[in-house]
């Protein structure tokens, strides 16, 4: 009888539940409806939740969902036709486009190379970051900060920010981490909590809990990204296959809000750089 | 039971609960049979199509790479030029990091079996739900607290181990001990929990024996009651292999996740977390590496369950 | 209790027995105070995130909050299909092993591939389930995906209980009702059953905390969106997208987000106690009842 009444509380504590947090989403009057499914890049995933928030609101009708599952895994899905839109933090590759995808740079982007709370260093060069990241300087006394061991924190084989930066760098595959981390949040979170650390991440994703540095004396902003001094700067695309004109109804509205204004406030909410009128 | 009412059986049962006849429903009954097979077979095919799909996606690469280079190359660049597939660090990280979960588990597993089942006070009883709750708990949450709390502490370690070394590549943290011991807690309440039933299955003569033979409690506990438990603690030994080895989700963080020579303080990437951290970016070739380190895990817990089971035969 | 042993309260010799004494008793404070340990811990850190907004509402970017409605129907929409597909599929099975079959070379079979299914990690499942159920069915990250594979993950449990729950059943039982002529299915379906019940309900319990637990399997296969359905989306939710709330766990902890990750780390460490509990109810059901004391699980 205890049982029957616990599950019966259960049961009735989810209804509750389900009817309030219902109630909130129930959809109004709706002009579109349908869904738009985004894959790829884990670097946008704050991006581009942002903009699905804001369109959904525009458009409650229409569901946007989003998987993060890396650049390259998301351009092969809206390659392969199981995403409408692919997320990547980098520029697409010839082979790609070959197969179809098409560029559309939504943002800009720049990465900061970011050190834990405790450090001192405020700013690096180039030559020191390809040092450190090649594995020749190991300590953070040889840039003039306290005596502590460098841990060089970076990502995934396969991460649209882990090709960016090595190519941007100059080093590519020649890079010795000591942790290699599959997300950019996992990347933030190690510098964070880890004294000595130096990792790399989307400059939208830095919070108090890391120090951004200053690279050759540019401080990784939208402003300094906007204006091409930032050297480690690269789009955030979302690729379609096939040009948008093209596509379906859904996926214009979605980028005729993206790139319109209500779209561009969001990138710049979220920390990021609005790509050049002439530049897409 | 409408049938057998329709057919008047009811009354013939009079007064039985059974309601029904030697004829109730043949039609119900044929089915009944084909259906219950059906079921079991659904778990022949499922283990079947998985092995074979295991197999059908983790072989190419095989052919592709070789298999002397795929297993036995010291190089992972799945992204390089000329890309690299070498997985040996990667098997030899899970086997490494297995190895020292279970060398630190098992012991303690042991102990506390003992405890529980021996010690026969009050408190056993407390010890036994913190156990069962342990195992109630979902492998993600060992990875919060190993990520939180554990690799900070083992930071520290690192920084006085090798204070002042030059050589040392610091992963902060989060390297294969930190894993292991994750592992190792994860492991426990399986390990207590084939050992105390194993303990408790000691016929109890041979423990009067050795007690009457004037042996104390501990000693008959070391020396006669664990060693004639043995074949139970061991498939607890291999229960707890199995679950390390195939654990993914609770130490993709606190690993470090570089290809690296398997050792305490070495940032490494186990064959689990390997698959998890990359499949998201992988493509063509580096995915099936990917499929073929699935089947490599698979094909090594195969080989654990098939020990396990001599195990628990030659204990009965 | 089975056990008579009280071998460590007895008389005990030398110094080494009270020092083995002395690592006994530490290893089984060191299991406990890790537990409580642990979930002190993750209790005293979630317990600040945990607000009514917090369950009532889904993560907002824009807005900047935390919420888990989203991982909450998710984990219930999967734990409900994957139960649905299981229990019938376990108990089936069992009633096969146990009633049907006598002890042929499929039964081997058949006990062979639960137990392998069983030692199976989850990760596998994982990668079974995105190339089988996703590509090859078609499913993609769905629901449905994530509950199918899921399934195929918790069967061995409800096999093996139901099974034990069976052949706890006096063979009285049987005799006596097939004794009397009734059909077979009829005795299974009236007797049978209701009399492994407790055995049945302890392995679904199992399951449960199992799916609910589950966080590698369901990346591959249920993808990870957060949203919430409309009451029209409900139906089509199987085929959608969604993450659960332990794989939410994972990905809050990898955004370093620690604060919501102990939220949601101290609603699953709630669920898993109430489970405890559950289990335990059923269990001195079992002992009350007639059935010999069963094996634990």
């Amino acid at each position: 009888m205890r049982e029957r009444a616990i599950f019966l509380l259960i049961a009735g504590g989810l209804i509750c539940w389900l009817s309030i947090c219902g109630r909130r989403t129930a959809a109004p009057a709706e002009e579109l409806s349908g869904s738009i499914c985004l894959a790829g890049s884990t670097s946008m995933e704050k991006l581009s939740n942002g903009l699905a928030e804001g369109f959904m609101e525009k458009y409650p009708g229409v569901r946007v969902t989003v998987e993060c599952v890396g650049s390259g895994a998301g351009i092969a899905a809206v390659v392969s036709g199981s995403a409408d839109i692919g997320n990547s933090s980098r520029s697409l590759k010839p082979e790609e486009k070959e197969r179809g995808a098409v560029e559309n740079i939504v943002a800009l982007d720049g990465i900061a190379v970011c050190v834990d709370p405790g450090s001192r260093v405020r700013g690096l060069t180039r030559q020191e970051l390809r040092k450190i990241y090649t594995g020749r300087i190991t300590d953070w006394s040889q840039l003039g900060g306290e005596r502590l061991p460098i841990v060089v924190i970076g990502h995934t084989a396969g991460s649209g920010t882990r090709e960016a930066f090595e190519e941007l760098l100059g080093i590519e595959y020649a890079c010795v981490y000591a942790n290699e981390l599959s997300s950019t949040g996992a990347v933030l979170a190690r510098v964070a909590s880890t004294p000595g650390a130096i990792g790399y991440i989307s400059m939208e994703a830095v919070d108090e809990s890391v120090i951004p540095l200053e690279l050759d004396g540019v401080a990784p902003v939208p402003e300094n990204v906007e204006g091409g001094n930032y050297i480690l700067s690269r789009p955030f695309v979302m690729a379609t296959a096939g040009e948008i004109g093209k596509q379906g109804e859904l996926v214009r509205a979605w980028f005729a809000y993206v790139l319109g204004e209500e779209g561009r406030a969001v990138v710049e909410q979220m920390g990021l750089a609005v790509p050049g009128e002439g530049q897409e | 039971m409408r049938n057998g009412k329709e057919w008047g059986l009811e009354a013939r049962e009079g007064g039985f609960h059974i309601r029904g006849g030697a004829n109730t429903g043949t039609a119900a009954e044929r089915w009944a049979r084909v259906l219950f097979t059906a079921c079991a077979w659904t778990v022949i095919l499922a283990v079947a199509s998985i092995t074979l799909y295991m197999i059908a996606n983790g072989l190419p690469a095989f052919f592709k790479i070789g298999w002397k280079e795929l297993l036995f190359g010291r190089v992972w660049a799945p992204t390089a030029a000329e890309p690299k597939f070498g997985i040996l660090y990667v098997i030899l990280a899970s086997l490494a990091g297995t190895a020292l979960a279970v060398l630190l588990g098992v012991p303690v597993g042991i102990l506390t079996a003992v405890y529980l089942a021996e010690s026969g006070r009050p408190g056993a009883e407390l010890v036994r739900q913190a156990v069962e709750l342990l195992a109630c708990i979902p492998s993600v949450i060992f990875g919060l607290l190993g990520v939180h709390l554990l690799s900070p502490l083992i930071y520290k370690l690192e920084l006085r181990i090798f204070a002042g070394s030059d050589t040392h590549r610091f992963t902060g943290g989060a390297n294969l001990l930190s894993a292991s011991l994750v592992l190792a807690v994860m492991i426990l309440p399986t390990v207590i929990h084939m050992s105390e039933a194993a303990i408790r299955a000691v016929a109890p003569d041979i423990r009067e024996a050795s007690l009457a033979l004037g042996a104390s409690g501990v000693q008959t506990i070391f020396q006669v009651v664990l060693p004639a438990a043995r074949p139970g603690i061991a498939a607890g030994a291999a229960l707890g292999v199995g679950r390390a080895a195939g654990e993914a989700m609770a130490i993709t963080l606190v690993s470090g996740g570089s290809v690296n020579m398997p050792l305490p303080f070495e940032s490494v990437r186990f064959l689990t977390t390997a698959i998890v951290g990359e499949m998201g970016y992988a493509q063509g070739v580096h995915r099936q590496v990917l499929f073929s380190i699935g089947l490599v895990l698979y094909l090594f817990i195969m080989a654990v369950n098939i020990t396990l089971n001599r195990a628990v035969k030659e204990g009965k | 209790m089975k056990g008579k042993g009280v071998l460590l309260s007895g008389r005990q010799g030398s110094p080494p027995d009270a020092f083995l004494l002395a690592v006994i008793y530490g290893a089984a404070g060191l299991s406990v105070f890790l537990l409580l340990g642990m979930a002190g811990y993750v209790f005293s850190r979630g317990f600040r995130s945990l607000s009514l907004r917090f369950f009532m509402t889904v993560t907002s970017e824009l807005k900047g909050t935390t919420g888990i409605a989203g991982n909450l129907l998710n984990t219930l929409y999967i734990t409900v299909l994957t139960l649905a597909l299981a229990v019938p599929l376990g108990v089936g099975g069992a009633v096969y092993l146990n009633e049907y079959a006598g002890r042929g070379r499929l039964v081997r079979l058949v006990e062979f591939a639960t137990e392998v299914l069983a030692g199976i990690p989850s990760v596998i499942f994982g990668l079974f389930g995105m190339v089988f159920f996703g590509n090859a069915l078609g499913l993609g990250y769905s629901l449905l995906n994530g509950a199918l594979t899921l399934a195929l993950m918790v069967l061995p449990l409800i096999v093996r209980n139901t099974q034990q729950a069976l052949r706890a059943v006096p063979e009285g039982y049987r005799n006596g009702a097939l004794g009397m002529g009734v059909p077979k299915w009829y005795m299974i379906r009236t007797i049978l059953l209701p009399a492994a019940g407790p055995g049945i309900r302890t392995g679904i319990l199992l399951a449960v905390g199992r799916i609910v637990g589950e966080s590698a399997a369901l990346m591959f296969t249920a993808g990870s969106a957060r949203l919430l359905p409309g009451w029209k989306g409900l139906l089509k939710k199987p085929l959608e997208p969604g993450g659960t709330l332990a794989l939410e766990l994972y990905l809050q902890m990898e955004n370093g987000d620690y604060g919501a990750a102990f939220g949601i780390g101290c609603v699953l460490l709630v669920f898993a106690l109430l489970l405890n509990f559950l289990l335990k109810l059923g269990q001195t059901g079992k002992t009350e009842g007639h059935l010999p004391e069963n094996q634990p699980y």
